[in-house]
């Protein structure tokens, strides 16, 4: 009797549930596979499917498994359009042969030339700076200035960062090596080491909390986690960013200006659905999408001219480093090699 | 655990014959299903290793294969003497607030390790609450010694207070399942309650701790997001690595099969060092050892043992959680959580029930018809627990991948995508079968080698053929196998997060995947919300396998104490090829 | 009857003795004020049905039970009471129903599991004269699940007497065996325990069992001791109604005290010190009764059955009473055989028609 029960009862609920195996290649619909995931995004989906009817459906995940899926797929992936958090993956997504080249007079135009793929790959969205968080008690501002300043011994003991396999770092150093040069990021890093006030651990926010907390007296950092601190519904968060301070490393004159990753998309080599996943890319470019970007995460637009209302915490004229995105994402690879080697981990 | 169905089973093969063909049939199709992606696995063994992550794993493997000894063996202790120093404790002796202990120190068993990790990682950092306290009121300035919890003892740590309960779970069986004469024999020859524990409970609980660290060992081996919280190099960690950094599926599942051997390799050092003992019980009605009453300090003691491994497992974790959801958690009653909850619920659920159906199938055929193809069958199905799901997912994703393209032009007829195969629900419940089913399967070929095959023989002179015997005779006599085979599966499909990730549909997330997107973008505080929600879903199958353990006692008296009971016990869940 | 040597030892101190002890389990009362002792070289056997507290009585001497009133000594020492020794402590053997070997030890290991201070050599030369000596010496290196059950209870016993105990505790050591065996092992049993000069109590509900084992015999039954005795004692001159019916077959004969006899319907039987008037029963023997054909006897055969050796007729008396008359050979009766009954033999009991023991 039991057993009869059970099996009706499985039977029903694979039956219910099996259907939810994703839509495929129908033009109504987009299939977005998502390394990001802010439920701010979700305003950006829907007012897209307002206006070209087009329904979005998602998958979110870590992008590399994302990547992953979608070679395993192959040539039958419902994939559409791939989001990542960072240009790594969307260079290594690139590489794999995973995107299909856009050749959009609207993305052309909006999206400055070093926030994507010279050949028309891959888009950056928003642009996320990597900068120098710094204890307001024990660290004069003045003492701050560059990415290569932290490797000085005068920050012994003093120095919190993520760890080394983390993309944000890696891309970071990418930049470094297209800068100085191997020997100098290999120096560099050792430096940068032998300052370390910790292990290398945790996230972002991690090592913004244990800068307050007095762990260390500077971090790396990328600029969101701050602001997403300082708007944070509670006290204790708010309190973490008053001690903390923000500094946008590489401003003099001569120098290239501050690192930036960026966070972007493409269109997957197996779309079935190019005109919609195009009309999508360009829609991450507009005014709208812009702003809900910015507003949602604190990230900038990567669109000149979007009002942004965190601009307040980076200096009235920003230098940012120009360099491609792409050479920075290529270098990353190198970048971890030099990294490990020198003992981050 | 030996197999005792399977030899008294064996006679009855005899009473089957036109019907004999479709059981190992079935077993046959059902083992080779549901071992495809562990063979795919091991045979990427045979072919030639190269590309960028040889060098990698050259490099780094020694690292990586110390860390994950050290694991191992850390945490093998770890619950080694938790575990069974709990299981005797509740067991030998009887002290208020004994049957609350046998139920909380279940507890641990709802919580997924790498939600213990997060709590444990926020609580006790530098920044955290513990450590800010600690210097506010002792003045102290960088520097001061203080554990780091994200490290290796960390790792040890909070594994060691989640997965204690397999430990204690079959121990605490295994102990039940002794005759306690054996104890009262060793007492009136001269040995004390701890020289008891020791000579004779402890060596003979054997076979039921061996299976209980066996599960630890899975568990730990397939652990990815505790140590990648701690910033951990093992054997997952670097398996992740090879496949997402370096793109190499060939070189994950290579590394996956040194795994998995390793694991097949300790299983049998074990059971070869058992020789020809035997442990399994002797004929005849269980007693239950009368427990040593203790009183005073020593009660205390007692319950302070037992109370303390599932505080830190489940109840200091369990209220940081609560804490951050109340203070900054998701909302629970918007439409978006609760469809969370019911996917992954509804996965779960069926989960189970395929589970145990097929279960059912492999181990009545396993009696039925007993034949060398059937008994390999239910073996190869067992393999899938001792793999990570992140190696199931690589097993499922290669050659399901390959049949989605193959049989694509077919599927559209259908009206359905090559994605049916590589990502969806069924998917999902196919690789939670692969993973979970030997849970499932163990349980019930241990409640059915409890039916003895005379009441087989009697219901089939009276006239009732197999499949009413099934209904009428086995089907009421293995509810309580059955019940908690389902829950087993259930807990462990609630919390299953790596091949979930990997393999999901579109549109289509669980409290798992939502757990580990929140903590990935370091937000716990939101995380907290949903990864509690698991806590309380997976906290009534807990309670449950509870009393299905409890209630299945047989009264049956013996003697005119009333003290001494026959018993019907839960086995452990997991026989290995 | 055989002269049982343990009578001779009266004079020594007792090795066993429990004064006063009662034990109860929630509202079971499983030992009501248990006064017993056994002395050096005996064995005693605790007869009774099943739940009379006999096993309780056992457990509470190994230490396996606590009693809640009354004192344990073992060999002039107190273990329970006012002082309490742990079953480890009390140096007795114990063996159970069910065979409890260990089963991670070889039978070796298992009869050397308790000589715990002696050297290596010292255990294992014990233990394998002790094996040797229950005839289980070809068994040493196998496990017990390589045993039969009787093996099994063989090696039980070893192991409890390989450190010489001061006292022997056997619970229905032989009810899990076959009745061929049980028959076998308990003449073994009784050789054994003799030749090790054990002192032992022994549990069982067999009578024959009993009879076969005993040197004296202690009948319980709902938790009270109702006779202390050697068999023979038991059997003839049963100190109640319980004992008389629960330990062979038994006929009680309603009567009245008249001048020192009492007068039932089979005739008049003696009785000592009971006032004239007082309402009695006889107990008789069924083998104690005869009976002869004859067309205008007072009785009628009803039924009869056929034993071998012997014939059970069932005899309705003129009251309507069916008594049973055992009677060797076979008399040739036909049920409706109208016939005489008398009582054959001077070894009848007279109980009170009050008796307060309980009904068998």
């Amino acid at each position: 009797m039991r057993s009869r029960l059970l099996s009706t009862l499985a039977v029903l609920v694979v039956f219910v549930v099996l259907p939810r195996s994703g839509a495929f290649g129908q033009a109504r619909e987009l299939n977005l596979y998502n390394g990001r995931h802010y439920d701010t995004d979700e305003a950006i989906y829907r007012e897209f499917t307002r206006r070209t009817g087009v329904r979005v459906n998602l998958i979110q995940g870590d992008a590399d498994q994302l990547i992953e899926r979608i070679r395993a797929e192959g040539a039958t992936s419902p994939a559409d359009v791939l989001i990542t958090v960072d240009a790594g993956r969307l260079y290594r997504a690139q590489q794999l042969g995973l995107c299909q080249r856009v050749d959009s007079p609207v993305l052309h135009t909006r999206i400055p030339a070093h926030l994507r793929d010279p050949q028309g790959h891959w888009f950056g969205f928003t642009k996320r700076y990597r900068v120098i968080a710094y204890a307001r008690a024990r660290v004069p501002r003045s003492m701050l200035s560059t990415y290569e300043d932290l490797s000085s011994s005068r920050w012994k003991g003093r120095l919190l960062v993520r760890s080394s396999s983390h993309v944000y770092n890696q891309s970071l150093v990418g930049a470094l090596l297209a800068w100085h040069g191997e020997s100098f990021v290999a120096r560099w890093a050792r430096g940068v080491v032998a300052n370390l006030g910790r292990p290398p651990q945790g996230g972002d926010l991690d090592q913004l909390r244990a800068v307050a907390a007095g762990e260390g007296d500077v971090a790396l950092v990328n600029h969101y986690y701050y602001l997403r601190l300082l708007n944070s519904p509670h006290p204790v968060d708010r309190a973490v960013a008053q001690q903390v301070g923000l500094f946008f490393p590489n401003q003099e004159p001569e120098e290239r200006g501050v690192h930036v990753n960026l966070s972007g998309a493409c269109v997957t080599s197996t779309s079935r659905n190019r005109q919609a996943a195009v009309a999508f890319l360009e829609f991450l470019s507009s005014d709208f999408a812009q702003e809900v970007f910015a507003r949602g995460n604190f990230e900038f637009p990567a669109v000149r001219g979007i009002a942004n209302p965190m601009a307040a915490v980076a200096p009235a004229t920003l230098r940012e480093d120009t360099l491609n995105a792409a050479v920075y994402a290529a270098n990353g690879g190198k970048a971890l090699q030099l990294m490990v080697a020198a003992g981050w981990r | 655990m030996t197999a005792p169905g399977a030899g008294r089973g064996a006679g009855s093969g005899v009473w089957f014959s036109a019907r004999q063909g479709l059981l190992p049939a079935c077993g046959a199709a059902l083992a080779v299903a549901l071992s495809l992606p562990v063979l795919t696995v091991a045979a990427t063994v045979l072919s030639p290793a190269h590309g960028e992550w040889v060098e990698f794993v050259r490099l780094v493997l020694p690292r990586y294969v110390q860390n994950t000894v050290w694991l191992l063996g850390g945490v093998g202790v770890g619950t080694l003497v938790v575990g069974v120093t709990a299981a005797w404790v509740v067991t030998a002796y009887r002290f208020p607030g004994r049957r609350l202990a046998q139920v909380v120190l279940l507890l641990p068993l709802a919580v997924p390790a790498y939600l213990v990790a997060y709590a444990y990682a926020d609580l006790l950092q530098y920044s955290g609450p513990v450590q800010s306290a600690l210097r506010a009121w002792l003045g102290l300035a960088r520097g001061y010694p203080f554990p780091e919890i994200r490290s290796l003892g960390g790792a040890v740590f909070v594994l060691t207070f989640v997965l204690y309960p397999y430990v204690y779970l079959l121990t605490r069986a295994a102990l039940l399942e002794q005759s306690p004469l054996t104890w009262e024999v060793s007492r009136t020859l001269g040995y004390g309650a701890w020289g008891t524990f020791l000579r004779v409970a402890l060596p003979v609980a054997r076979p039921g701790i061996a299976a209980g660290l066996g599960l630890v060992g899975m568990e730990v081996l397939a652990d990815f997001g505790t140590v990648k919280y701690f910033e951990l190099d093992t054997f997952a960690t670097g398996v992740y690595l090879v496949w997402f950094s370096y793109g190499s599926v060939a070189g994950a599942a290579r590394l996956a099969a040194w795994l998995v051997g390793f694991v097949l390799a300790v299983v049998a050092v074990e059971r070869l060092s058992r020789g020809r003992r035997r442990y399994h019980r002797p004929p005849g009605p269980l007693r239950e050892a009368r427990p040593m009453h203790l009183s005073g300090v020593q009660a205390a003691v007692a319950l302070v043992a037992c109370l303390l491994p599932p505080a830190v497992g489940f109840g200091i974790p369990g209220t940081y959680l609560a804490w951050m959801a109340w203070v900054g958690g998701d909302p629970l009653w918007s439409r978006a959580f609760l469809e969370l909850a019911g996917n992954t619920f509804a996965l779960a659920a069926a989960t189970a029930a395929v589970a145990v159906l097929l279960a059912a199938v492999l181990a009545y055929g396993v009696r039925l018809a007993p034949s060398p193809v059937m008994h390999l069958a239910a073996r190869v199905v067992s393999l899938g627990y001792a793999v990570p799901g992140v190696v199931v997912a690589v097993g499922i994703l290669v050659p399901f991948g390959w049949l989605a393209n193959l049989l694509d032009p077919y599927l559209r007829r259908l009206g359905l995508s090559g994605a049916a195969l590589t990502g969806s629900t069924f998917t999902l419940v196919y690789a939670y079968l692969v993973r979970f089913l030997a849970a499932a399967l163990s349980t019930v070929e241990a409640g059915l080698s409890r039916i003895g095959p005379t009441l087989e023989g009697a219901a089939r002179t009276l006239g009732h053929g197999p499949s009413s015997v099934l209904v009428r005779v086995h089907a009421p006599l293995m509810r309580g196998s059955v019940f908690t085979a389902a829950l087993l599966v259930f807990v462990d499909a609630l919390k299953e997060l790596p091949a979930t990730l990997v393999l999901r549909p579109l549109n289509f997330d669980t409290l798992a995947v939502r757990v580990y997107q929140l903590a990935s973008d370091e937000r716990l505080m939101q995380a907290s919300t949903a990864g509690l929600c698991i806590v309380a879903v997976g906290l009534l199958p807990v309670l449950l396998l509870d009393r299905a353990v409890h209630r299945s006692r047989v009264e049956a008296p013996v003697e005119i104490s009333g003290a001494h009971r026959a018993e019907v016990r839960l086995t452990p869940p997991v026989r290995f090829a | 009857m055989v002269v049982r040597a343990a009578q001779t030892e009266r004079a020594s101190e007792p090795r066993v003795r429990l004064l006063g002890v009662s034990k109860h389990f929630g509202s079971v009362q499983a030992l009501r004020q248990l006064t017993l002792s056994v002395y050096p070289g005996e064995i005693l056997v605790l007869l009774g049905p099943s739940g009379c507290g006999k096993t309780t009585a056992l457990r509470i001497v190994a230490g396996l039970e606590q009693p809640d009133e009354g004192w344990v000594e073992l060999a002039g020492r107190v273990v329970a009471g006012p002082r309490w020794v742990p079953p480890e402590a009390r140096g007795v053997g114990m063996v159970f129903q069910e065979p409890s070997l260990f089963p991670h030890l070889t039978v070796l290991e298992n009869v050397a599991f308790g000589l715990r201070n002696a050297s290596r050599a010292e255990r294992l030369r014990r233990a394998s004269e002790v094996l040797e000596r229950v005839g289980a010496g070809d068994l040493a290196s196998r496990f017990p699940h390589e045993l039969s059950g009787g093996e099994q209870q063989r090696v039980a016993l070893a192991r409890a007497l390989a450190p010489r105990p001061s006292v022997v505790l056997l619970d229905e050591p032989l009810s899990s065996l076959d009745p061929e065996l049980r028959r076998r092992m308990r003449e073994e049993l009784r050789r054994l325990l003799k030749t090790e000069g054990s002192t032992a109590i022994l549990v069982t509900h067999d009578q024959e069992e009993a009879f076969a084992v005993a040197d004296r015999i202690g009948v319980l039954s709902r938790g009270r001791l109702w006779q202390v005795g050697p068999p023979e004692e038991i059997y003839h001159a049963p100190a109640c109604r319980f004992v008389a019916d629960f330990v062979g077959e038994a006929e009680f004969l309603p009567g009245q005290v008249q001048r020192h006899v009492a007068r039932t319907e089979l005739g008049e039987f003696p009785c000592n010190g009971l006032p004239d008037g007082t309402p009695v029963e006889v107990m008789v023997r069924p083998a104690d009764l005869s009976l002869k054909p004859s067309p205008d006897g007072p009785a009628v055969v009803v039924g009869r059955r056929f034993l071998g050796p012997d014939t059970v007729y069932e005899v309705r008396l003129a009251s309507g009473r069916v008594v049973r008359c055992r009677f060797t050979g076979d008399a040739g009766l036909r049920p409706g055989t109208r016939v005489q009954v008398w009582a054959t033999s001077p070894r009848t009991v007279v109980f009170p028609a009050e008796d307060p023991s309980p009904p068998a």
